[in-house]
């Protein structure tokens, strides 16, 4: 990882990065570009792999080594299929920044294009799960409440009740949820990055993902209603216990100082 | 009733009030009552106030509660939800969790009662606690108080078992969380363990019970001991009357302030209405309880961040660190991991209620105390509060070890070893340099009595020396810093008596001369300054 | 303990019975009484006295303003409106104007008592004498011959046959009370010894409720379990999955140390009762690449490759695991019950 900082502060980063983005944009245009044949898209999808191959060179590489079988610094990314990278870059986990007890999200610094061809070269090494449609994650016509129970059951004792995150062994913990798109979620659970389990189609069919998706923009998103006031940030009694603390009995001994002060004397000079 | 008695009877006709008080005199004495009590004196200070928050969100909590109980149904049937709260739609739940939904989303105000009470629960025990501690630094709790002490702890605990069942009725999973754990340690108790397990939920865990049970327990068995209580505190504050801190006119034979009647009829009446509009506001912009997002309980779900509500936090750091032990024997188990914590529980608590028996014991004082101390004239005592604050908030730290590790990105693991020690190292050090904070504040005191108050004026001398003039303090500064009074520490005298024989000394005396050196010896107070310190000073030079 | 106990020369002298001594002397330190009581603005000035009255009256019409304010939100506003109020976010309208209105009728009452009483009542302190609680000698004889006198009048101390049934019967009757309690619950007998898990039950995806293939659960994945049959419908459920709660993961055969854990597993699968032996949280999170399972609650740690020994944490002893196979149809099943009872131990675990 240390070798991928050093890269990443290298004087000529910054040109590598805008030549790879203007390729990318090539490659966007050629992807988009319309392809009756079915021979014209095995030629896009090679091409994709091959720009994807160059961009894991330069940025994955030196941990996932040179074919992506891994090294010390870095898991074998065979089988692990397209929509691990698309979540593991997408959130920008990868590529990692410095060593830790886990890979925090941060900054994503690739495009989608860059980061599909990436996945598109993950993908050929070996089979794996595949990046979700929008038809398979967009939350319409889910049922919430069926989520929920779901939720509650395979998910909440990491991410909290309803997914504010929480703590794991030895510093490690389940990040919060808010504002996690509907796709990384779908893929985090089809793909377990880092320690978490993976709840595969075939344990957690795709409707149940949908179900849990749905459940978690009706309890997290954007619109969600608080309608007892300020959620304090969700967490429970710690939260609710420091707040009447500090807020409630704050308030009320101001109150009391208040009460039995002296009123001031009219001539005190 | 004819003209001719009314004429005979009174000159004059009384106006109603009097005529109304007249009624009742005749039947319940209210005059000699009123005549005891109209104007009694209470002195003014902010911490005589907190006791008051105490009683008044009390009554806060009976008037919400009584309002819930209209509303909410303590019953374990499982029914389908089918109201207005969305994501929870056809979800299997206890009929408690749905009506609990029911006050929450489709009763009108009842969102707010709900929150007003849960809320005022929370800040009760608060303040109960805050009270307590005034109460203790304060020395408030000696000879004639200390019954009144007693009443006032068993209110905390009350207050907490009262809370920890109200907070389990909703039965959801949070909640239900709770009761899981208190279960377990039910089970942990030796030899009896199961049968009271079995007959608490009238069965195995989670059974259909228990809601029922509680329901009658938080809403009579225990607030009505606590009505008991608290009526019984107050009588006796009344009776006692109130203590007062040290100052000119304030002695231990009078009490100074302002009358019941009308400063604090009006004070202590207006505070009521203060306390409520406070919670109420609180209520109105902060939620508690969201039951709806945590769902209803299921015995094989969770979810991280499992705490119980602030009061029972200490109990919860005491679980959460102590290590598995367990001892299997003769085909029994020992669950020590569990039964040592639930055996201190009470205990930390204890601790701090017997002090003030000790503290008589020690200094064998047994003389009625109204003046209050200063917390620095009092060091030992004032660093065991101190020491037994920290335990409770090192306790409550290992409570919500998990948000801690999240919101401060450490390991779980390293707080959870970080409270294991501090829970012993803690308190020695909080002890410690407590003391030695208040042996400084002792001294800067008879600092200021013998050399006056720093004026933060420079002066010059005629031969070039700089000085800051001291300002002699007034009379009643310096009656107020020496009123306090200061035990000798007890000598056991000497063990061999004139005739050489030797004296028994039984053990009892050798512990009690031993605290009573650590609280009131050399160094463990510093004397006070003395008359004739005090003249030798002023009558020599103006200053230093 | 006795008074024998501390020489009087212990105890302090008290401030105020020195100062009485000293009161005509030269003690610096001497009580000098009370000051004198000092005018307020108010007290003086009629005009500061009106404002004061105008204040406290301006707070006693606002909370009646506040109160109609309340009656008009509960007519006026639906239950379930929702509104953005910055920072509080989006939140029901009729709690927070009911909370509000409410908060600002009780404090303005609250708020002009206590004004009135600070500027306008009389602020001059009063001293009341205070009386020791103790009775005084003459009362307590006459106490204590009254009680005398009773107890000799009932002859409690001579008709000693009186006073030792009494108090027997006094004793026991209180048992009727403690054997009435009997009937809260069934004795425990072996019911936490046992759960619905039996030879040849499948293993049924709570999820999905569907029973499992072994080819479903992937290395990495966390799957949750009930034993066949048992529905959330039925009366019983609650208290059945408090015991049954199945946890099933797969580890590679060759990262399983425990030999009896690999024994009991079906090719690495591995169902282990998701019911915390500490306090009986259910206990489900797992770390799928150190395969270690926390509990949420107290933390207590379990390595699922070991056999769910404890690593840390209060629990005192591993989870109980399953012992599963595959029946001739290629689902999982349970081949018996859990040999150790699940969940908190308790003295009769052994």
């Amino acid at each position: 990882m240390k070798k991928l900082s050093a890269r990443r502060r290298h004087p000529l980063a910054a040109l590598v990065v805008l030549i790879l983005a203007l390729a990318a944009t090539g490659g966007l245009y050629a992807a988009f570009a319309p392809a009756d044949k079915a021979q014209a898209d095995e030629t896009q999808q090679s091409l994709a792999i091959e720009e994807g191959k160059k961009l894991y060179s330069v940025g994955c590489a030196s941990c996932h080594g040179t074919g992506g079988q891994g090294t010390s610094d870095g898991p074998s990314l065979v089988g692990v299929g397209s929509a691990a990278v698309d979540f593991q870059v997408g959130t920008g986990r990868m590529p990692a920044q410095q060593p830790g007890a886990q890979v925090p999200r941060k900054k994503n610094i690739y495009t989608q294009a860059q980061i599909d061809q990436l996945a598109a070269y993950i993908a050929s090494l070996g089979a794996g799960p595949v990046t979700p449609t929008e038809k398979q994650y967009s939350p319409e016509g889910a049922d919430i409440a069926k989520g929920g129970e779901l939720f509650r059951t395979n998910c909440a004792q990491c991410h909290n009740f309803t997914g504010e995150g929480g703590a794991l062994t030895k510093g490690k913990f389940a990040p919060t949820l808010e504002g996690v798109s509907p796709k990384h979620i779908y893929e985090a659970m089809q793909t377990g990055p880092q320690n978490m389990p993976s709840f595969p189609d075939t344990t957690m069919p795709e409707k149940q993902k949908k179900d849990i998706i749905a459940y978690l923009d009706a309890v997290n998103g954007e619109k969600t209603e608080s309608p007892g006031g300020l959620k304090l940030g969700g967490l429970g009694p710690v939260s609710e216990g420091l707040f009447a603390w500090i807020f409630g009995l704050g308030a009320l001994i101001a109150v009391a100082v208040w009460v039995a002060a002296r009123t001031a004397k009219a001539k005190k000079s | 009733m004819s003209t001719t008695t009314a004429s005979t009877d009174s000159k004059r006709k009384a106006p109603a009030g009097e005529r109304v008080a007249d009624w009742a005199d005749g039947r319940l004495g209210i005059y000699s009552l009123a005549k005891a009590n109209m104007r009694k004196i209470f002195p003014d200070h902010w911490s005589f106030m907190l006791g008051e928050i105490c009683l008044y969100s009390f009554i806060i909590i009976i008037l919400t509660g009584v309002y819930l109980t209209l509303f909410f149904h303590p019953s374990m049937n499982e029914v389908e939800y089918h109201g207005s709260y969305v994501p929870l739609q056809g979800q299997l739940m206890s009929e408690a969790f749905n009506s609990t939904m029911h006050i929450s989303f489709d009763v009108r105000g009842g969102l707010l009662i709900r929150q007003i009470h849960h809320w005022a629960a929370l800040i009760f025990v608060a303040a109960m606690l805050v009270h307590m501690m005034r109460v203790f630094f304060t020395g408030a709790f000696r000879k004639p108080r200390e019954v009144n002490w007693l009443f006032g702890f068993l209110l905390l605990v009350l207050g907490m078992f009262t809370g920890f069942t109200g907070y389990s009725l909703p039965d959801d999973l949070l909640s239900g969380t709770g009761v899981r754990f208190m279960q377990g340690a039910v089970l942990s108790v030796p030899v009896v363990g199961t049968y009271l397990s079995m007959f608490l939920f009238g069965g195995e865990f989670p059974g259909g019970d228990f809601v029922a049970r509680f329901y009658s327990v938080h809403i009579l068995l225990l607030p009505g001991i606590m009505l008991g209580l608290v009526v019984a505190h107050l009588i006796l504050v009344f009776y006692h009357k109130h203590t007062q801190f040290a100052g000119p006119g304030k002695t231990n034979k009078n009490v100074v302030g302002m009358p019941l009647l009308p400063v604090y009829m009006a004070k202590a009446g207006g505070f009521f209405f203060l306390v409520f509009g406070v919670i109420a506001v609180v209520s109105a912009i902060a939620t508690i309880n969201p039951i709806w997002s945590i769902g209803p309980y299921r015995p094989d779900q969770v979810s991280t961040g499992a705490q119980p509500d602030w009061y029972m936090g200490f109990s919860e750091g005491l679980i959460r660190v102590m290590p598995g032990w367990e001892i299997n024997l003769w085909g029994h188990t020992l669950v020590l991991g569990v039964f040592i914590p639930l055996i201190i529980f009470p205990l930390v608590l204890v601790t701090i209620a017997v002090w003030p028996f000790i503290e008589s014991w020690v200094t064998g004082d047994k003389r009625e105390h109204h003046i209050l101390d200063r917390p620095r004239n009092a060091p030992t005592r004032t660093a065991f509060g101190v020491a037994w604050l920290t335990w409770y908030f090192v306790l409550l730290i290992g409570g919500g070890n998990d948000l801690w590790a999240t919101h401060f990105h450490l390991s779980i693991n390293a707080i959870t070893w970080f409270v294991r020690i501090a829970f012993f190292v803690a308190p020695v050090l909080a002890f410690i340099i407590t003391k030695r904070i208040c042996l400084g504040l002792q001294r800067r005191d008879k600092d200021k009595v013998l050399h006056g108050r720093e004026s933060g004026i420079i002066k010059r001398l005629p031969h070039g020396e700089f000085i800051e003039v001291h300002e002699p303090l007034s009379q009643e500064q310096l009656h107020t810093l020496t009123a306090h009074e200061q035990h000798k520490p007890l000598e056991l005298g000497p063990t061999v008596d004139e005739n050489g024989v030797e004296r028994k000394v039984k053990g009892s005396q050798k512990l009690k001369a031993k605290l009573s050196q650590g609280m009131y010896g050399e160094d463990n107070q510093i004397p006070k300054p003395t008359v004739e310190e005090y003249k030798e000073i002023t009558s020599g030079h103006g200053h230093h | 303990m006795s008074s024998q106990d501390i020489p009087e020369e212990n105890l302090p002298v008290a401030q105020a019975e020195g100062a009485d001594l000293d009161k005509h002397g030269d003690n610096p330190f001497a009580d000098p009484g009370l000051p004198p009581h000092e005018h307020r603005i108010q007290d003086i000035d009629e005009r500061a006295a009106k404002r004061s009255e105008r204040t406290v009256a301006f707070l006693f019409t606002l909370s009646m303003l506040a109160t109609i304010g309340f009656i008009a939100s509960y007519v006026a506003l639906p239950v379930d409106k929702s509104v953005y109020i910055w920072p509080l976010g989006h939140i029901s309208a009729l709690n927070f104007a009911l909370g509000t209105t409410l908060g600002v009728a009780l404090f303005c009452i609250g708020a002009g008592a206590v004004h009135w009483a600070r500027t306008l009542m009389s602020d001059e302190e009063i001293a009341d004498e205070r009386h020791p609680i103790e009775a005084s000698p003459e009362v307590k004889a006459k106490v204590l011959a009254d009680f005398k006198q009773g107890a000799k009048e009932s002859a409690i101390g001579r008709r000693k046959l009186i006073r030792n049934t009494m108090f027997g019967a006094l004793t026991l009757v209180p048992l009727s009370g403690v054997v009435l309690l009997r009937d809260l619950g069934p004795l425990p007998e072996d019911k936490l010894r046992h759960t619905l898990w039996a030879k040849g039950k499948l293993l049924v995806n709570q999820n999905t409720n569907e029973p499992l293939r072994p080819e479903d659960v992937a290395v990495g994945s966390l799957t949750f379990a009930k034993p066949e049959g048992l529905e959330e419908h039925d009366h019983d459920f609650q208290t059945q999955i408090a015991k049954a709660a199945l946890m099933i993961v797969r580890i590679a055969p060759e990262d399983i140390k425990d030999k009896q854990e690999l024994e009991w597993s079906h090719e690495g699968i591995v169902a282990y009762s998701k019911i915390c032996t500490h306090v009986g949280c259910p206990i489900s999170l797992y770390e799928q690449q150190t395969h270690h399972v926390l509990c949420p609650c107290h933390q207590s740690t379990f390595d699922l490759t070991d056999g769910a020994r404890v690593i840390f944490g209060p629990a005192g002893h591993a989870l109980p695991q399953l012992r599963i196979g595959v029946n001739e149809e290629g689902y999982l099943e349970a081949l018996g019950d859990f040999e150790e009872p699940v969940g908190p131990a308790f003295w009769e675990r052994g």
